[in-house]
């Protein structure tokens, strides 16, 4: 039998699995639930400061990494999860998920270096 | 204490006789301290005779027992019933086709298990005057958990990819190819990783980790799985850095 | 006598209501769906926060609509499922070994929830101070 090409796909799959457990939950609460549950002040979100913020480069870094390992992390598994669906159309599916972390990886990378 | 009635419902099949497995049902008076094993003993002593079913040991290491009771894969011997209900459902091990009964086709395990190269592979074979390998209690510790496996193939039934792709190599077979990898007397696994590290072999796992949930001597072929593939990606880009490099 | 075994069939589509376990698995896999979704919404608030101060107002406009906080409320479930997940099985992946004692896997699992706790209570903090 053929030796496996997966480590490539694999080892972003595990490091995002990783880097998504330590994180999301926390951005999730702080972006999507901590002002409108109140539980942040409401400028927390205010464009200047957000800008300000996301224009520092260690930010520009940190959140390139944190949507390329998200989404490569996401469309591994789905892909998995598809054929446990019973959907064995793989080639199909891996395009279509794997094409949607490549196109979501680029436009970050476009937005974060011009931003 | 007067024994407990407990209705056995078990698939059977003959081959010569019926097209497809029926359920029949048996009322077993148990003893307090049966496990599911006794009473088909006593189904095919005292009241039934063509029952077919396999055991040896009685006790939790021939791994020849093995089949699905309420739903879960199980060793009959195993299985007491005093932590049954009334109603006990018995089936052949999921996965595996039905010879007879109870009694399952094990002959695609046997090969996988036979493909893994699974027995100690020397770097020079040792005559029996020039003794034994050595080995450190920290070198056993490595791979020992991996050694208690029994072949009982209850891992197997349990494998949702396995049930899907029966040419998947499986829980059992990769961890006792774990198992031979970690050994320091052992160096045979680049040979084995033909096998081990194809798309049928560790990376058909989406670590479902079912097969060391029920597994009964806690082997945890998951994690000798997962920790395979952790090395295995470490060998895939040191091959991409260095080609042709010895590993 | 004659051999003629009989082969069962699983289905394809229906199976993994067949065990609780299996359900586990199948809701720790689809957690990706909504930790990959998150990853596309902070990718296009990036995208918003770069065309302008309108279109950005705008999207903190709809993360104040009931479907944005409903749907953040199922993703934070699902991201907390993962975590847990996959905290609890490192030491499986990646056992450590002193000398010839395995190193307790419940340390390791804990280290994990202590980091994870420390940086997730820092991170919040700093998001109210910040501005
Ligand atoms: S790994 Fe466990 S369940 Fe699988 S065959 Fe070996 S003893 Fe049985
Ligand atoms: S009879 Fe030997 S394991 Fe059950």
């Amino acid at each position: 039998m053929k030796r496996s090409h997966k480590p490539i796909i694999w080892s972003l799959f595990a490091a995002g699995g990783t880097f998504t457990a330590f994180m999301i939950p926390v951005m999730i609460l702080i972006t999507g639930l901590g002002v409108p549950l109140g539980l942040l002040p409401a400028q927390t979100l205010d464009y200047e400061s957000v800008l300000a913020f996301v224009q520092h480069p260690l930010t520009r870094i940190a959140l390139f990494g944190t949507i390329f390992l998200t989404v490569w992390h996401a469309a591994h598994r789905l892909r998995i999860t598809a054929h446990d669906f019973g959907i064995r159309a793989d080639r199909v599916v891996a395009t279509i998920f794997y094409g949607l972390a490549a196109i979501t990886t680029l436009v970050a990378l476009v937005v974060l270096a011009l931003i | 204490m007067t024994p407990r009635r407990i209705e056995f419902e078990i698939l059977r099949y003959d081959p010569d006789k019926m097209q497809k497995p029926e359920f029949q049902t048996y009322l077993v008076p148990c003893e307090e301290d049966w496990v599911v094993l006794d009473a088909l003993n006593y189904i095919k002593d005292e009241l039934d005779r063509t029952l077919s079913y396999r055991w040896s040991c009685h006790m939790a290491v021939c791994g020849s027992c093995s089949m699905m009771i309420n739903g879960e894969p199980t060793l009959s011997c195993k299985s007491f019933v005093r932590d049954l209900p009334n109603q006990v459902c018995i089936e052949p091990l999921n996965n595996f086709p039905i010879e007879r009964d109870l009694v399952v086709v094990l002959d695609d395990f046997l090969g996988k298990l036979n493909s893994v190269k699974p027995y100690l592979i020397p770097r020079e074979k040792k005559s029996l005057e020039e003794g034994v390998y050595l080995q450190s209690p920290a070198q056993l510790k490595k791979f020992k958990q991996f050694t208690l496996c029994i072949n009982c193939t209850l891992c197997y039934a349990a494998c949702p990819q396995y049930a899907h792709d029966e040419n998947f190599v499986g829980p059992a077979a990769l961890a006792l190819a774990h198992r031979y990898n970690l050994d320091s007397r052992d160096v045979g696994r680049t040979a084995r990783q033909d096998v081990v590290a194809s798309n049928l072999g560790i990376w058909e796992c989406s670590f479902v980790g079912a097969c060391s949930e029920v597994c009964p001597h806690g082997v945890d072929p998951a994690g000798a799985i997962q920790q395979a593939k952790i090395a295995s990606t470490g060998d895939y880009f040191m091959d991409l850095i260095l080609p042709g490099r010895k590993s | 006598m004659s051999r003629r075994p009989y082969f069962r069939t699983v289905s394809r589509y229906g199976w993994w209501f067949a065990h609780p376990r299996y359900l586990r698995y199948m809701a720790r896999e689809l957690s990706s769906a909504f930790v990959g979704a998150y990853g596309g919404l902070v990718m296009f608030a990036l995208w918003r926060l770069w065309q302008g101060e309108a279109e950005w107002n705008a999207l903190v406009g709809f993360l104040q609509s009931p479907p944005s906080i409903g749907f953040h409320l199922v993703a934070l479930a699902f991201a907390l499922y993962h975590t847990i997940t996959w905290f609890n099985v490192t030491p499986k992946a990646m056992p450590v070994q002193i000398g010839d004692r395995q190193f307790p896997g419940g340390i390791i699992v804990g280290t994990h929830y202590f980091v994870w706790a420390v940086v997730s209570l820092a991170l919040f903090i700093l998001a109210g101070a910040g501005t």
